[in-house]
């Protein structure tokens, strides 16, 4: 029987621990609240199995040398929270038009600026999606349980090989510091997607091959002598002002996550079948709502509760369906209105969006929840 | 044995720099009398006196004019973000120590926008090897004064005389710990092709400073006639090699830029520390 | 006699790469270049001592002396 051991992390841990089952061998970040713990974790750990960690000396050489190391062969990864996220949004961009595995993880505190770096918030939804500029492609994964963090980090890693992107945990401080017993899966339990290697001859190779929606990835070194910039390039890499060739490429970058987007989505539902009115939440909000829906059930009103785990894209389809079918959207969110934008816009004038918000550094409580439901009895 | 005379007649065998150059991505994008491209051979030929298979080694640079050159050589090249070219190559040579990694940098690059990087890359002693092009100028941009701007100069940005001291990038990579610093000009091609050799073979950060020109721009701005007189008062007649320097006299060297090696030391180096550790661990197993 | 049998160098010049500069004109030690218009042309070639400095120091990969 395949070993499986229980453990009490915190959700800080757990994404070490899923960062190391997914492969991970670089590290390269920089302290910040409340992320922190994901750099100390992989300092004792990835040492111990030959992996790179490496303590940067600010939040943009984490993410650059990250990127360096992704290009060297290893799946790589770096840590953040609110101003280090801001930060690292200049190279973020990179890694989308260069096409570089990345995972980001960025452990949402208050804001803006220097905001309240022990307090959660989970106003970086829309930073995660819009922070670099230029338009570009985004991933971004939502856990809300600590052993949810572990596995969405291994599919993190997953999306970021599969489509030669970075990809972005997004968490709260309050799933990340908190503690829960989880299991850590034994080899094999979880899939594991590396990227794909070209296999043609080093003088055929082409690092942005269009006859691929992803094109294989070398890594340096392995006698394919490519050049990576951060202009508009061909599909050999080097940069050009061809326009016809600039138009193409960006398209093709956004259209490699559009096209497969029902494989990146990934949402949790209780009760929506039947429901009335449905609460669209992500990360510790979630937690919150699913108590409210659960007692808006045992006071007889159809509540149901929709968990994107894929933040970005955004579930569009999923919300669509949902808007058709139930009186009104909740939306709860640590923040002033951000993810109700793209709910309002999916859900048309189909059903009526309401948000529930809060910015004190505090979590939304169930009742909260609740009292916003209690109003479509 | 005499040897017959028309053999010992010179022979011009001129250095064959296509063997690391990309097809038909000549000619370059710099400007007429620009030194970059003089650097740049220098480095070529630096490169295949150590003998390194070409796809051992990665060329990486910032943004800016010199950032340019990763595009028109055969190794591993990568062109990134401003200021952020030795984050970058940290990052590759430590993930694969193997590689020898070379960051072509400029001065704005690598002491403005990238001076935390390089301060904190010379600290580590990470065995990179970093050239950076000093021409006292942003070129890309039209000509602004840089960290490496003389007080007085004029700039696109400084109409009135730079008022703001300049950075020497030698004393900057001494100080943060570089165990390997030296200094170069265009002008002496192949002084600075036996530095940029030793900086190559060099175990740890090894930072060569290249005073180049810009008559685009600094050289306009300032009242040079051609590149050739930027060459001759800025590389030539303003620095000394740090040989010659013992012998002159303190009022021969005022304002003078010492060329050649100016500090080497052995000290241990980033990646085989981390490896030391790994090695540790792995047997405490 | 020596001076008949004497091999000239051949001097290459790449003018789809010549910038004009006039660096390796300038530093000539024997006045063997001249520019014609905005590209390097051969004066005098039997002045050539073959010290390659043209080549050393041209940055536009323009000039090479062989033989």
């Amino acid at each position: 029987m395949a070993d499986r051991k229980k453990k009490f992390l915190q959700g800080n841990e757990a994404c070490v621990e899923g960062a190391l089952y997914a492969g991970c061998k670089f590290f390269a970040g920089y302290p910040i609240t409340p992320s922190t713990e994901v750099a100390e974790g992989l300092s004792v750990r990835l040492p111990k199995i030959g992996g790179k960690f490496i303590q940067m000396e600010d939040e943009i050489g984490g993410i650059a040398a990250a990127i360096g190391g992704s290009l060297a062969g290893l799946k790589s990864m770096t840590a953040t929270s609110g101003p280090g996220f801001s930060l690292k949004q200049e190279c973020l961009g990179y890694a989308c038009l260069a096409e570089i595995p990345l995972v980001i993880v960025n452990v949402m505190r208050g804001g803006p600026s220097t905001g309240y770096p022990t307090g959660p918030s989970q106003s970086d939804i829309m930073q995660a999606k819009w922070g670099t500029h230029g338009d570009h492609p985004a991933i971004s994964v939502t856990p809300a349980y600590v052993q949810e963090i572990l596995t969405e980090t291994v599919r993190a890693f997953n999306l970021a090989e599969r489509f030669r992107t970075p990809v972005v945990v997004l968490y709260d401080e309050i799933v990340g510091h908190m503690r829960e017993p989880i299991t850590i899966p034994a080899p094999g339990d979880l899939e594991i997607i590396d990227r794909m290697r070209p296999d043609c001859k080093p003088e055929d190779y082409l690092p942005y091959d269009d006859k691929y929606e992803v094109a294989p990835l070398a890594p340096f070194g392995a006698g394919y002598r490519f050049h990576v910039t951060g202009l508009n390039h061909k599909q050999d890499g080097f940069p050009t002002n061809d326009s016809k060739q600039i138009g193409a490429n960006n398209e093709r970058i956004m259209a490699k996550i559009e096209n497969h987007k029902e494989e990146i989505w990934k949402n949790d539902e209780l009760m929506l079948d039947d429901a009335e009115v449905a609460v669209f939440t992500i990360g510790s909000t979630a937690r919150s709502a699913r108590f409210a829906v659960l007692e808006a059930r045992k006071a007889g009103i159809k509540a149901g509760l929709i968990r994107p785990l894929t933040i970005w894209p955004f579930p569009d389809k999923a919300v669509r369906e949902l808007a058709k079918r139930v009186k009104a959207i909740i939306v709860p969110e640590l923040n002033l209105g951000q993810m109700i934008l793209e709910v309002e816009r999916v859900s048309g004038a189909t059903c009526e969006v309401v948000g529930v918000n809060r910015v004190d550094g505090e979590p939304i409580t169930p009742m909260q929840i609740l009292d916003a439901i209690k109003k479509y009895k | 044995m005499s040897v017959p005379a028309e053999k010992k007649e010179k022979v011009s065998v001129p250095f064959d720099y296509n063997k690391y150059l990309r097809p038909n991505k000549l000619p370059h994008i710099w400007c007429p009398g620009c030194g970059h491209g003089i650097v740049l051979k220098a480095m070529l030929r630096a490169i295949d006196k150590t003998g390194f298979d070409k796809n051992d080694i990665c060329v990486i640079s910032g943004i800016g004019c010199s950032s340019r050159t990763p595009g028109y050589v055969d190794f591993n090249t990568m062109h990134t973000l401003h200021g952020r070219a030795l984050s970058f190559a940290t990052g590759v040579k430590f993930a694969n120590p193997k590689l020898k990694v070379i960051v072509v940098t400029g001065d704005g690059d690598a002491l403005a926008i990238g001076g935390n990087h390089f301060i904190h890359t010379c600290r580590r002693n990470i065995d990179l090897t970093v050239l950076v092009f000093t021409n006292a100028t942003y070129g890309m941009t039209g000509g602004q004064y840089s960290p490496t701007t003389p007080m007085g100069s004029q700039a696109t940005t400084s109409r009135y005389g730079s008022i703001e001291p300049p950075f020497d990038a030698c004393e900057m990579a001494k100080a943060s710990g570089a165990s390997f610093v030296a200094r170069g000009t265009a002008y002496h091609t192949l002084e600075l092709e036996k530095t940029i050799h030793e900086a190559i073979m060099h175990k740890g950060t090894s930072v060569v400073d290249i005073i180049d020109a810009c008559p685009t721009y600094f050289g306009r701005a300032n009242k040079f006639k051609s590149a050739t007189h930027m060459m001759e008062v800025i590389e030539k007649d303003n620095t000394v090699n740090v040989k010659q320097a013992d012998k002159l006299p303190p009022e021969k060297l005022e304002g003078k830029f010492l060329r050649g090696v100016l500090h080497k030391i052995e000290k241990p180096e980033y990646c085989e520390q981390y490896e030391s550790i790994v090695m540790e661990k792995a047997k405490a197993k | 006699m020596a001076d008949a049998a004497k091999k000239l160098p051949n001097i290459v010049i790449n003018e789809k790469f010549c910038k004009g500069c006039s660096i390796c004109v300038d530093f000539c030690p024997t006045d063997v270049l001249e520019m014609k218009g905005t590209c390097v042309a051969v004066k005098n070639l039997e002045a050539c001592t073959r010290c390659q400095l043209c080549d050393l120091r041209c940055p536009d990969f323009a000039i090479q002396v062989f033989g």
